[in-house]
């Protein structure tokens, strides 16, 4: 297990942040995962500690008073070395549906003109890679996704539409995702998903968690139906694949 | 129960908010300003994590349809019980047809309307407080009704209570956040001595400051964000995230709000005047 060096920076009268290396890594993003896990074990209850990772940084925004900066730091700087990696919980890989249609992928030509790959191609190299989730924040269960091929990178749209319907599959820069809900949106849009990230009814209303893989598939328009009922009527259709990682 | 007649400016239902949510991206929500509508709950000697009703600048037309006690708190918007004018802070009795109502705004910019044993809407995801999509509908709208229980009988141990001007604070407590350092001593003494004027675009989200305070091209990683958190955009203005901000964010947080700050804040809207103090 690689060692990092942190940073410890005071975030207000609840909250400390936690900062790794400005880098997007997946050993890295490990790194955060089993430090959170360890002081979840340590110490830092659920009920009184909440921790938000991201990319390079974990904050732990505390619920139930104000935090005393200097003795966190130095209690978090003790607790960092001595993580395990058995402490990091069990990431999954995620295998997604998605329908290219064009009702859906508004945006399939533009991406087409820019990266100079037929749509074919296109939908083979988007749904050839293992994605990492390296965030959720944004709007409830929006997934900050990493690892698009070089092949895929894309501009961002001139102007934003207003409206951008939910389980839209969305392609900018080195960045992909879907919309978990109705949205303004910014990015290329190339296909949806028919299968709700984030759901309210659910006792885990968002069945993705940070450090989770995520690989997405083609499905026909036909398929993209029938999934979309069974989601309705609550059928569980989604391909979930324990990782080691 | 209450009926919503008339659904005013922009009225929801709160409590303390969403908690332990914010790593799959749901924001806390919660009363916009929780000093105000702990105190609604406090003199109804509610819990102070029951639900009150939020009500902004332009309140609604309500008629209840149960007997019970309500408080006013906040800001006055002029509240009237079946067209006489009733006192915010004040304690009051409601029966089956009474109708409350709003007139001029004269201070503060939200009021809080609790009822003995708070409001009881569906809980979801553990909070009352409406928040669009995790609940089905964002503000309140005319038609209605809000369940409660019914209280016919109470003795109210303080029935009014004297508060401080609300508009006369604003100045905002800051601490540092964690991209302080980008901020070069001057630009940090430009911020603490600039009167900051907020922005049309201001609401349970975010507001935005009008003044420009430096564009920048500083880089970051998507990390957390925190109501209260002032981000400063690539292009030199600064936006406040609030209670329904978004939990993740890539601009430079430069700064915290404290709590109380928030508070203020929550009071106040288009055109006003605040300035930032460093604790």
């Amino acid at each position: 297990m690689n060692s990092y060096p942190i940073h410890i920076k005071p975030f207000g009268e609840h909250a400390i942040l936690i900062e790794w290396p400005n880098e997007i890594k997946r050993d890295l993003l490990d790194d955060i995962l089993t430090f959170s896990g360890h002081l979840r074990r340590y110490g830092y209850k659920e009920s009184e500690w909440e921790m938000v990772p991201a990319y390079n940084s974990l904050a732990l925004v505390n619920l139930k008073q104000n935090i005393d900066h200097k003795k966190l730091a130095k209690e978090l700087q003790i607790e960092y070395p001595k993580r395990k990696t058995r402490a990091k919980k069990r990431s999954y890989l995620w295998k997604l549906p998605v329908c290219y249609d064009k009702e859906f992928a508004i945006d399939m030509e533009e991406v087409s003109k820019y990266t100079g790959k037929t749509i074919e191609q296109i939908i083979t190299l988007h749904t050839s890679c293992t994605y990492t989730v390296y965030g959720i924040g944004f709007l409830p269960g929006f997934m900050y996704l990493g690892g698009v091929p070089k092949d895929l990178e894309t501009h961002r749209k001139d102007s934003p539409i207003l409206h951008v319907p939910k389980g839209t599959v969305w392609l900018a820069s080195k960045q992909t995702g879907i919309y978990p809900q109705d949205s303004p949106g910014g990015w290329n849009l190339i296909g949806n998903c028919p299968i709700p990230i984030f759901d309210v009814k659910k006792e885990n209303p968002c069945f993705v968690n940070v450090g989770d893989f995520i690989q997405f598939y083609s499905i026909t328009k036909a398929q993209y139906d029938l999934h979309k009922i069974q989601a309705e009527v609550g059928l569980e259709v989604i391909k979930k694949v324990p990782m080691n990682a | 129960m209450l009926k919503v007649v008339k659904s005013g400016f922009f009225t929801s239902i709160q409590d303390k908010g969403r908690f332990g949510l914010r790593n799959i991206g749901v924001p806390v929500s919660g009363a916009m300003d929780q000093h105000a509508s702990s105190l609604a709950n406090a003199m109804l000697e509610n819990e102070h994590t029951d639900a009150v009703m939020e009500i902004t600048m332009t309140g609604p037309v309500l008629e209840f349809l149960t007997a019970t006690y309500i408080a006013i708190t906040g800001a006055n918007l002029s509240p009237s019980l079946n067209g006489a004018e009733i006192e915010t802070h004040s304690v009051h009795k409601v029966v089956e047809g009474d109708i409350l109502g709003f007139g001029k705004h004269i201070d503060g910019l939200r009021g809080y309307l609790s009822v003995k044993g708070g409001f009881l809407t569906d809980k979801v995801l553990g909070s009352r407080s409406f928040y669009k999509p995790i609940t089905q509908w964002a503000r309140l709208n005319s038609g209605m009704e809000i369940p409660f229980n019914e209280v016919t009988h109470y003795e109210p141990k303080i029935s009014h209570i004297i508060t401080e001007d609300i508009d006369k604070v604003s100045l905002l407590n800051v601490f540092p956040g964690p991209e302080i350092e980008m901020l070069t001593k001057v630009l940090r003494e430009f911020i603490f001595d600039t009167s900051f004027t907020i922005a049309k675009e201001n609401n349970r989200m975010a507001y935005q400051l009008q003044e420009s305070v430096a564009k920048h091209q500083h880089a970051m990683l998507t990390s957390a964000t925190l109501p209260g958190t002032i981000q400063l955009t690539p292009g030199g203005k600064l936006i406040i995230l609030m209670r329904d901000g978004q939990t993740t964010g890539g601009y430079p947080r430069i700064f915290q709000l404290s709590d109380e700050a928030i508070n203020i804040l929550a009071q106040r809207t288009f055109g006003d005047k605040i300035s930032f103090k460093l604790q």
